[in-house]
């Protein structure tokens, strides 16, 4: 792969030329890949918006809507009740065609879902159509920016708990392995078949309902202490539960993973070579056994980060957090396509860039892997 | 053959393997029950049949075998009824076409806990005149309480907890407890009670029946939920649709995900390149969301959630570790033998590459099935459940929308959770075991 040159006055001229080729193959690379995933966002984007639709059913939910809304409200108004009954009719189908205009509804669904499409790549996030943010307002990415924090909150303490301790108990499993830890490790890594709401509900009802210490979910006290020190610790005690059954759920499998993983890579030639010559252990671990499994361990920390965006959905709605999975559950609830679309694209834009990243990471951290190579 | 035998030795060799597959037997052994037992059509009409199906249980209530953990005794339910005798009652014409009706029943109270409610349901058969029913309570202590005195028509329920009349006798707003409690102190008195049912019927032909029903504080095997429905059914059948959803899920997309990676490395060229570019799309859009899309927007049917998981789930990561494996199995001197005798592509593929890789299939489909049953759960719990099967995730969102655990009815919740927990563990420590027998390379020293 790698080209070996001598040092010669003729091989410098090559030299440079293999630099100036490398830097084309790369930029050559970086731009094909770019545009393979710019139009794998865009179908998966696009998928997304038709699925919402569903080809048109929304749109009738939402047609619905407007007319009843509107009907009731001139029906109800004195003014309305005073108007001669066709001049009323008019007024209420005039109402529905503007109502409908303002919400995009007039145009075919292609075009609708092309304008969505449109919107969505630059980011125009939009209006949601029912869901409001705590302040009043209507934006989606305002909606979005508000359960930001919850989700980073829970999602960030416990999937960062969760990577580096299993990292580091896998370690020092795999050091010594076969023994008791070991084993239990091994025999308890099915527990992780079982999802993380599904601890939570256990977890609810032993800490909560039994023995009445923490509480059955949401993010503070009600009403919220006014006093910083006591509002962080009543989120710390709302926080317990859920963290726990989100590290509970892929504890055991993820040391065992990890573990397995070291296992392959320390039964390499150059770890026991590494070994005879006396190496400290601790050099030897960090040198012959997690260096080679950086890429590895970097992919997992970058979908990592994925996660802590899209936030787990089913958990937060147990235990009523307030954050974006939940966010989606309610807008799939009131058929709140801006917002649906809206998680799903930052998401398909996130997983995308993460994707792209990970070639280059990759490329600086194994030396044996060359990008578009 | 050997091969299976030395597989087999293997197995017994790993503790979770026999452990898993014997959770797996008896769950397959309990869904064959359960459909043996309650037949689909009877199965629906009792989870969803109305007030009709579920009137002679209580509500909310735990299962019966909690006495036995507890130091309080709760009332056990019962119902007992004229026309099959396990009401006595005895029915004698008197003179001008007259007839008298006396039933007795007397049953044993031996509980700490007031039951929820009796209730009594008359049918009868009259042209005009409707007969006249009076009925009294005989208490271990030797009091006799006269509840009421009333005509019944042709279908006439009677509650003795909503009777204003009988209150006011008892000068109580629970009369339930009243009717079970010494009147001096208000404690509850156990021991034999006595209910009287005393009828006159007024024409040649006119009959009555009734039936007694006494909503106790626990009831059969599994309780009942908030519409009284008798949890043992959809405990049952939980079984059978917790099955067939994960293991239709798992196999359907195992194997089409093995399928499509073996024709796309085989084939090569452009129709591996769709393969791939679908992949990507696929890793792109969410997952969950989209099935709660289709779920919200379109339809609940477990059938139509099954087909779209097993569609989202054909081009995953699972494709790419496929096909790593395929071209290195491609490029095997058996597979150039094949090519050679001129077998085509279609066969290759089918009786060449894909049989490689079923000892490295299984062990994921077993490990897959319980991310699939678990799956039908979320969504049940999501309000997204099958709106007409039973199933383990219906009851946890019932008991989670009816705040089971607020108002301690642990049953409830405790019930379907460890039966799918069950399931889940015995899969995955199958699931496990079987990956460490078939792919050696993993097995711990």
């Amino acid at each position: 792969m790698a080209v070996i040159t001598q040092p010669t006055t003729e091989s410098l001229v090559s030299k440079q030329s293999t630099r100036y080729g490398s830097l084309l193959r790369i930029l050559r690379y970086s731009i094909t890949r770019l545009l393979t995933l710019f139009v794998t966002v865009i179908v998966g984007i696009y998928l997304t918006i038709v699925i919402a639709n569903m080809g048109g059913y929304v749109d009738e939910i939402m047609r619905g809507e407007i007319r009843d809304r509107v009907t009731q409200a001139i029906i109800n108004s004195a003014a309305g009740q005073a108007m001669d009954l066709e001049v009323r009719q008019q007024l209420i189908k005039d109402k529905i065609a503007s109502e409908e205009k303002r919400m995009g509804l007039d145009v075919p669904i292609a075009v609708r879902n092309a304008r969505y499409l449109a919107n969505a790549l630059t980011l125009n996030l939009g209006r949601a159509i029912n869901m409001t943010s705590d302040s009043g307002s209507k934006q989606v990415r305002l909606i979005l920016l508000e359960r930001l924090p919850a989700t980073l909150l829970l999602m960030g303490i416990s999937q960062l708990f969760l990577f580096f301790s299993s990292i580091l108990l896998a370690l020092s499993l795999s050091r010594r392995y076969g023994n008791f830890w070991d084993k239990l490790v091994v025999a308890l890594s099915p527990t992780s078949a079982v999802p993380p709401w599904f601890y939570g509900i256990f977890l609810i009802l032993i800490f909560a309902a039994l023995l009445k210490v923490l509480p059955f979910g949401g993010m503070v006290d009600s009403p919220p202490p006014s006093n910083p020190f006591d509002y962080s610790l009543s989120l710390l005690k709302h926080l317990i539960l859920p963290t726990l059954s989100l590290v509970l759920s892929s504890f055991f499998l993820s040391i065992y993973n990890y573990r397995t993983f070291f296992l392959i890579y320390s039964s390499e030639d150059y770890v026991d070579m590494a070994k005879a010559k006396g190496l400290p252990s601790r050099d030897v671990e960090r040198k012959y056994i997690l260096r080679p499994t950086l890429p590895n361990i970097i992919t997992n920390f970058a979908l990592l980060i994925i996660t802590l965006w899209t936030g787990a959905t089913i958990t937060e709605t147990v235990f009523l957090w307030p954050g974006l999975g939940r966010a989606l559950f309610q807008a799939i609830g009131l058929y709140d396509i801006p917002i649906i679309v809206g998680s799903t694209i930052i998401y398909a834009y996130l997983l995308a860039m993460t994707v792209f990243l990970l070639d280059f990471i990759y490329s600086l951290v194994d030396p044996r892997v060359k990008v578009g190579g | 053959m050997t091969a299976l035998k030395n597989s087999m030795q293997k197995f017994l060799y790993y503790p979770s393997a026999v452990f898993g597959s014997f959770v797996v037997l008896l769950l397959v052994l309990l869904a064959v029950y359960a459909m043996m037992k309650i037949p689909y059509r009877e199965a629906i009409r009792l989870w969803r049949g109305g007030e009709e199906a579920w009137y002679q249980n209580p509500k909310f209530a735990a299962p019966a075998w909690i006495n036995y953990f507890s130091s309080t005794k709760y009332a056990e339910s019962f119902s007992v009824n004229t026309r099959d005798g396990s009401l006595p009652g005895e029915f004698t014409p008197g003179p001008e076409g007259t007839g008298a009706l006396l039933a007795s029943y007397a049953f044993d109270f031996k509980y700490d806990t007031y039951p929820q409610d009796m209730i009594l349901y008359f049918t009868s058969r009259y042209a005009e005149k409707q007969p006249f029913i009076s009925l009294e309570w005989l208490t271990p202590d030797g009091r006799t309480v006269r509840i009421a005195n009333m005509a019944v028509g042709k279908e006439f329920t009677y509650r003795f907890a909503q009777d204003e009349k009988l209150k006011t006798r008892l000068k109580t707003d629970d009369s339930i407890a009243s009717l079970f409690s010494d009147p001096e102190t208000g404690s509850l008195i156990k021991g034999q009670y006595q209910l009287l049912i005393t009828g006159t019927t007024f024409e040649p032909d006119s009959r009555v029946d009734a039936e007694f029903v006494f909503h106790g504080q626990v009831y059969g095997l599994a309780g009942t939920d908030h519409a009284r429905r008798d949890l043992m059914l959809p405990l049952l059948w939980g079984a059978p649709v917790a099955l067939a959803f994960g293991l239709i899920a798992s196999l359907g997309s195992s194997v089409l995900t093995m399928i499509i990676a073996a024709l796309g490395t085989w084939y090569s060229g452009w129709i591996d390149e769709l393969i791939q570019r679908i992949t990507e799309v696929n890793l792109v859009l969410p997952f969950l969301s989209i099935l709660i899309m289709i779920g919200t927007f379109y339809s609940r049917s477990l059938w139509v959630i099954l087909g779209a998981t097993i569609a989202l789930s054909i081009f995953t990561g699972a494709i790419k570790g496929f096909r790593s494996i395929f071209l290195q199995v491609k490029e095997s001197m058996y597979i150039e033998a094949a090519r050679a005798y001129g077998a085509s592509g279609i066969r290759i593929v089918f009786f060449y590459l894909i049989p490689r890789m079923i000892p490295l299939l299984i062990p994921g489909l077993v490990s897959s099935v319980p991310a699939f049953v678990f799956l039908e759960a979320s969504l049940a719990v999501l309000g997204l459940g099958d709106p007409v099967l039973p199933t383990w995730g219906k009851i946890i969102q019932d008991a989670n929308m009816n705040g089971a655990l607020y108002r301690g009815y642990y049953y409830w919740i405790l019930e379907p959770t460890v039966l799918l927990m069950i399931t889940g563990l015995g899969f995955a420590m199958l699931g496990f075991a079987l990956d460490r027998i078939f792919n050696p390379k993993l097995r711990d020293a």
